[in-house]
C-alpha cells in the first residue's frame, strides 16, 4: 500500500540524473505502481549501500519512504543486474532503447502489470540470448499492445472489410492497416507486404519462443522495423534517440564485418 | 520603492544562480562582499572574468588549461605512451592525487547516453583516435565511470581501439577501501568476486 509511510516494490531502474553533490534522482518502472521517480541519497558516494542497485538497467527490490516531493529510497536489493548484457555493446544499446521506449510511453503512477512483465521478460531474454533483433520488434509490438496502441491488422481501419492477401497500406495515424481501395489520398500510409502482415499478426498472438522461430530475409526484417518505427514515431511525435544510436552502431558493425571478410 | 539598493539585489540575483546557493545564502555572500575591502571584491570579480576569458581546452588532451597545451601534456617527464581516457576534466585531479599514474590523459567531455542525445559525434572520440594513430601510444586506460554510460563508452572505445596494436585496460571495479562486506551492494560485491586477483 502506498498510503503507509514506507512501501516496497520490485522495479527496473530506467534512468537517473544527478541531484546535489552525491544524490541521484532515479526513474523506475515498478510492478505495483508503474513509473515512479525517487531520490537515492548518497548513491554517488563510493561506499554507498544503494550503489549499483539503483543504477539504470538493474532489476531491484526497493524500499521507499514517502517524501514531500519525491519518495526516498531507503533500502535496495538487486534481483538481476543483467551483467551478461552489460558486457556487450550491442545488447546494452538494445536495452537502452527498450528503457527509453518505456520511459517515453509511460506516465507516472500508472500501474501496468503486463508491461512490467514484458519489460522483465525482454531484458532477461536479452541478457541470455543472442543479438537477434526480433526481440526488439516483438517488444515494440507488445509494448504498443500493453499501452492500448495495438495496431489493427485484420480489418481495414476505414471500411472494416477483411483484409485480402494483397499489398495493403499501414497508416500510423489511423493505427492499423487500410485496404488498397480505401487508401485513396492517404499518402502518410506505407506499403505493407503480405509477409510483413502475416508476421505481425503472428507476433500479436504468440509467445516469444514461437515468435523467435520465424525466419526472415533482411528485407522483411527492415520492412517490419520501418513499419513499427513509423508507428512509434507517430505516436510519440518524435524519434526515439536511442534508436538513432542503434542504427549508427549497426552501420559501424556491418562496415567492420565487411572489412573483415575482404 | 525597493528596500534594498539595486547593486545589492543584482549581486544577490547573480549569486543565487550558482549551484547550491539559495536566496538566503546569496544575500549573506553579497553582504560579506559589501563589507570586505575593495581589493578583495576586485580580485574575486577579476578571478571570475579571467576564468572565462583565459581558460580553454588543451589542443592535445582537451583538459581545461590557460595555455595552448596543458601542463600535463607539456611535461616531458611523463610517460606519453600511456593515455588515460576520462569523461570530464574534473576526473583528472583525483587520479593525479593518487600519485600512481605518470601517463597523459584524454578528456572525452561526456559519456555515451543515447536517450540524452550524447553520441560519438559529441564526444572527443575522433580526436582520441587521431592521437592513437601515432606509434608512440602503447597503452590506453579506459577510466570512464563504472556506470551504464561509462561502461557503454568503454565498450565502444574498446571496439574502435582493439584493431590497433595498443594494450587496452580498464580501471578495476570492486569494493572501496574501508568498505564493509555486509553493507556492500550485490552488483559491486559480485564484480569483486568475478574480478578477484591472486594474493
Amino acid at each position: 500500500m502506498r498510503t503507509s509511510r514506507s512501501y516496497q516494490t520490485h522495479a527496473i531502474i530506467i534512468k537517473q540524473s544527478k541531484f546535489a553533490e552525491v544524490d541521484k534522482i532515479i526513474t523506475v518502472y515498478s510492478s505495483e505502481f508503474g513509473k515512479l521517480r525517487a531520490l537515492a541519497k548518497g548513491a554517488y558516494r563510493p561506499g554507498s549501500k544503494l550503489g549499483g542497485n539503483v543504477e539504470p538497467l538493474t532489476y531491484s527490490l526497493l524500499m521507499l519512504a514517502r517524501g514531500r516531493n519525491l519518495d526516498i529510497v531507503t533500502q535496495s536489493q538487486c534481483i538481476d543486474g543483467f551483467s551478461s548484457l552489460k558486457s556487450d555493446l550491442w545488447r546494452t544499446s538494445c536495452a537502452l532503447y527498450i528503457l527509453e521506449l518505456v520511459d517515453s510511453f509511460t506516465v507516472q503512477s500508472s500501474e501496468n502489470g503486463a508491461l512490467f512483465n514484458l519489460l522483465i521478460d525482454t531484458l532477461q531474454r536479452l541478457n541470455t540470448a543472442g543479438k537477434d533483433e526480433i526481440l526488439l520488434r516483438y517488444f515494440e509490438l507488445n509494448l504498443l499492445h500493453c499501452l492500448g496502441y495495438r495496431p489493427q491488422l485484420y480489418h481495414c481501419v476505414v471500411c472494416n472489410s477483411s483484409l485480402k492477401p494483397v499489398v495493403n497500406y499501414f497508416s500510423p495515424s489511423l493505427g492499423g492497416v487500410i485496404c488498397p481501395i480505401c487508401r485513396g489520398n492517404d499518402f502518410d500510409s506505407r506499403i505493407i507486404s503480405v509477409n510483413a502482415l502475416k508476421v505481425l499478426r503472428l507476433w500479436q498472438r504468440c509467445d516469444y519462443t514461437t515468435a523467435a522461430k520465424v525466419k526472415m530475409r533482411p528485407a522483411l526484417q527492415l520492412e517490419l522495423e520501418q513499419e513499427l518505427q513509423g508507428y512509434i514515431g507517430w505516436i510519440l511525435q518524435r524519434e526515439v534517440k536511442s534508436m538513432l544510436w542503434l542504427k549508427e552502431l549497426r552501420g559501424e558493425m556491418m562496415l567492420d564485418n565487411s572489412t573483415e571478410n575482404h | 520603492m525597493a528596500t534594498t539598493a539595486e547593486p545589492v539585489t543584482r549581486l544577490v540575483e547573480e549569486l543565487s544562480k550558482l549551484p547550491g546557493i539559495g536566496p538566503k545564502s546569496a544575500q549573506r555572500l553579497a553582504y560579506h562582499i559589501l563589507r570586505s575591502p575593495n581589493k578583495e571584491a576586485h580580485d574575486l570579480a577579476e578571478a571570475i572574468l579571467s576564468l572565462k576569458e583565459k581558460i580553454h581546452l588543451c589542443s592535445i588532451c582537451f583538459n581545461i588549461t590557460d595555455r595552448d597545451e596543458c601542463s600535463i601534456c607539456q611535461d616531458e617527464g611523463r610517460d606519453h605512451s600511456k593515455i588515460c581516457v576520462v569523461e570530464r576534466p574534473s576526473d583528472i585531479p583525483p587520479l593525479e592525487h593518487t600519485s600512481k599514474y605518470n601517463g597523459v590523459y584524454h578528456v572525452l567531455h561526456g559519456a555515451i547516453n543515447p536517450s540524452r542525445g550524447i553520441d560519438t559525434e559529441v564526444l572527443k572520440i575522433k580526436e582520441l583516435m587521431i592521437r592513437l594513430s601515432s606509434d608512440e601510444v602503447k597503452e590506453v586506460i579506459l577510466a570512464t565511470n563504472p556506470n551504464l554510460e561509462g561502461e557503454t563508452t568503454a565498450m565502444y572505445l574498446r571496439r574502435l581501439i582493439s584493431p590497433l596494436d595498443i594494450h587496452i585496460s580498464r580501471l578495476a571495479r570492486g569494493l572501496p577501501f574501508g568498505a564493509d562486506l555486509e553493507y556492500a551492494d550485490d552488483v559491486t560485491l559480485g564484480q569483486s568476486i568475478e574480478e578477484r586477483r591472486d594474493f
